[in-house]
């Protein structure tokens, strides 16, 4: 587990980040850290980030903002117990209160009763992340960010959108746009039944599927090898 | 017994919304059920010129919402069915005149005298649109046999699940089978494919409809029609009675007629 004590969860209304204990700066920069070191997970993403109990001034809410923005990424929420902080997101257009609604309609999710033993090839900076099983069809501006692998039970339509740090499995149609590894695991995987997302990519290559209109669907694997993403049939091995 | 919302949307415009909605209230009216068309297109008003009572109307919509008519009074009794009903859109106002909240009201009060209320969305996933569905006990969404048409109903049957108003059911409209045929067009089980939702009619292109449109008398009306006979199956398949699909083929010169003859296999067509 990571020192700096942040929990980066996936939610229906975008991540949502707990902040580590200890001064406000020093949190805020070690969430700049993550954020820097893998800015392709956190671009163009929606966050909600959880103070905890801290007391936040419009001058710290608006530091948060700002840093956010400089990685392209939209501050959709300040949770916090504290009724000024509460009032002060408010002032800025942005969401208050806990979020009650997560619990809800949150995509089901393994729940973590012991952490996992870490393991060796993970460098130790990494989360050791469970996957999120979403059992349903991801339809077109729906997107998924996780900061572990995702398996979907459904089809990704396209105009949806996955984003996981690790692996990402379909059962179902796979033809939105995905991203595995995006935090740079070039070790991620993507597979589905039917594998024609409009883009793929794998940390940081990016690749297309062919234009040419496929014949019968079957069920496939991408990864990357020597520098390139290439899809095997499944069977083949 | 009272009456039950269906709201006609689609995402994206100029597939069939208005026409849809009011053929299919034309359709249902003729069954003899007691219906309401509401137009929900504040601003952009059309459905009063598809259904041919433009020049009937005195009050509307807004006129209702913010009390300056009785409900009654804005209500426009068709010129050919007696049990069939326009509550025309306001054309000088804009979507911010009527909330969900005041379509919700409105709604309610006309229940209790009807069996179907229609309503016509806005296109777009905006505000108009967010207004249409608040009522509606039932999402019918109106996609075109297009890539970017069947884009927009995906989003729009997200949207539709989310607000918790579905599942939705669909009509693909305008369908061309001489295209589809000869692999040009999507087909109406490609369009499934993607939105994995229920189908409740398929229209095909028709010229008749276009006429009918600009004339004010709709399709539905017309016993020769191969779209108005489309439109009355989805309003008996809307009553509950399962009616079988039809199968549209191209008749193209003198084969396609022979073929069609040799093919005659009890299917409706």
């Amino acid at each position: 587990m990571s020192t700096d004590g942040i929990i980066i969860k996936g939610s229906r209304d975008g991540l949502v980040v707990t902040l580590g204990s200890g001064a406000w700066h020093n949190a805020l920069a070690d969430f700049e850290a993550r954020l820097t070191a893998s800015p392709e997970f956190f671009k163009g993403a929606r966050v909600g980030l959880n103070v905890g109990p801290r007391r936040l001034t419009e001058i710290d809410a608006r530091a948060a903002r700002d840093l956010l923005v400089r990685y392209d990424v939209i501050l959709w929420a300040i949770i916090s117990a504290d009724e000024e902080t509460q009032h002060v997101a408010a002032m800025l257009g942005m969401d208050a209160a806990v979020p009650q609604r997560e619990t809800k309609t949150r995509p089901v999710e393994a729940p973590v009763p012991t952490p996992p033993p870490p393991q060796p090839e993970h460098s130790s900076s990494d989360e050791v992340e469970l996957g999120l099983v979403v059992r349903r069809t991801l339809r077109s501006g729906q997107s998924l960010r996780h900061t572990g692998s995702v398996a979907v039970v459904g089809d990704v339509n396209p105009g949806a959108e996955i984003v996981a740090g690790g692996d990402v499995v379909v059962w179902g149609k796979l033809r939105g746009t995905v991203h595995a590894g995006a935090m740079g695991d070039e070790a991620a995987i993507v597979c589905a039944l039917d594998l024609a997302p409009t883009q793929l990519r794998i940390a940081q290559h990016i690749a297309r599927s062919p234009e040419d209109r496929r014949r019968k669907p079957v069920p496939e694997v991408a990864r990357v090898r020597s520098g390139k993403i290439v899809a095997e049939s499944w069977e083949a091995k | 017994m009272t009456a039950r919302v269906i709201t006609i949307t689609s995402g994206k415009g100029g597939v069939g919304k208005t026409t849809t909605t009011a053929n299919v209230g034309v359709a249902l009216a003729l069954l003899g059920k007691r219906v309401v068309c509401l137009d929900g297109d504040i601003g952009l008003r059309n459905l009063d010129v598809v259904l041919g009572l433009e020049n009937r109307i005195v009050y509307d919509l807004v006129d209702v919402i913010e009390g300056r008519c009785k409900l009654r009074q804005a209500m426009i009794k068709d010129k050919r069915l007696s049990e069939l009903y326009l509550l025309p859109a306001s054309q000088k106002r804009d979507k911010s005149a009527v909330r969900p909240d005041d379509l919700k009201k409105l709604c309610e009060d006309l229940r209790p005298d009807h069996d179907y209320i229609l309503i016509d969305s806005a296109a777009g996933i905006e505000e108009g649109f967010r207004t249409a569905i608040a009522p509606a006990d039932e999402v019918v969404i109106v996609t075109n046999p297009e890539v970017s048409a069947v884009r927009d109903a995906d989003r729009v049957v997200g949207l539709v699940e989310a607000a918790e108003k579905g599942p939705a059911r669909l009509i693909v409209n305008r369908l061309k089978p001489g295209l589809v045929q000869r692999g040009d067009m999507l087909d109406t089980s490609d369009v499934l494919d993607i939105l994995a939702i229920d189908l409740i009619g398929i229209v095909p292109e028709d010229e008749t409809v276009l006429i009918s449109t600009n004339r004010g008398n709709p399709a539905a009306f017309d016993e020769k029609s191969r779209a108005g006979l489309a439109f009355r199956n989805i309003a008996r398949r809307i009553t509950g009675e399962d009616v079988p699909f039809q199968t549209f083929r191209e008749e193209t010169g003198l084969f396609g007629r022979f073929s069609r003859l040799l093919r005659r296999d009890g299917r409706t067509a």
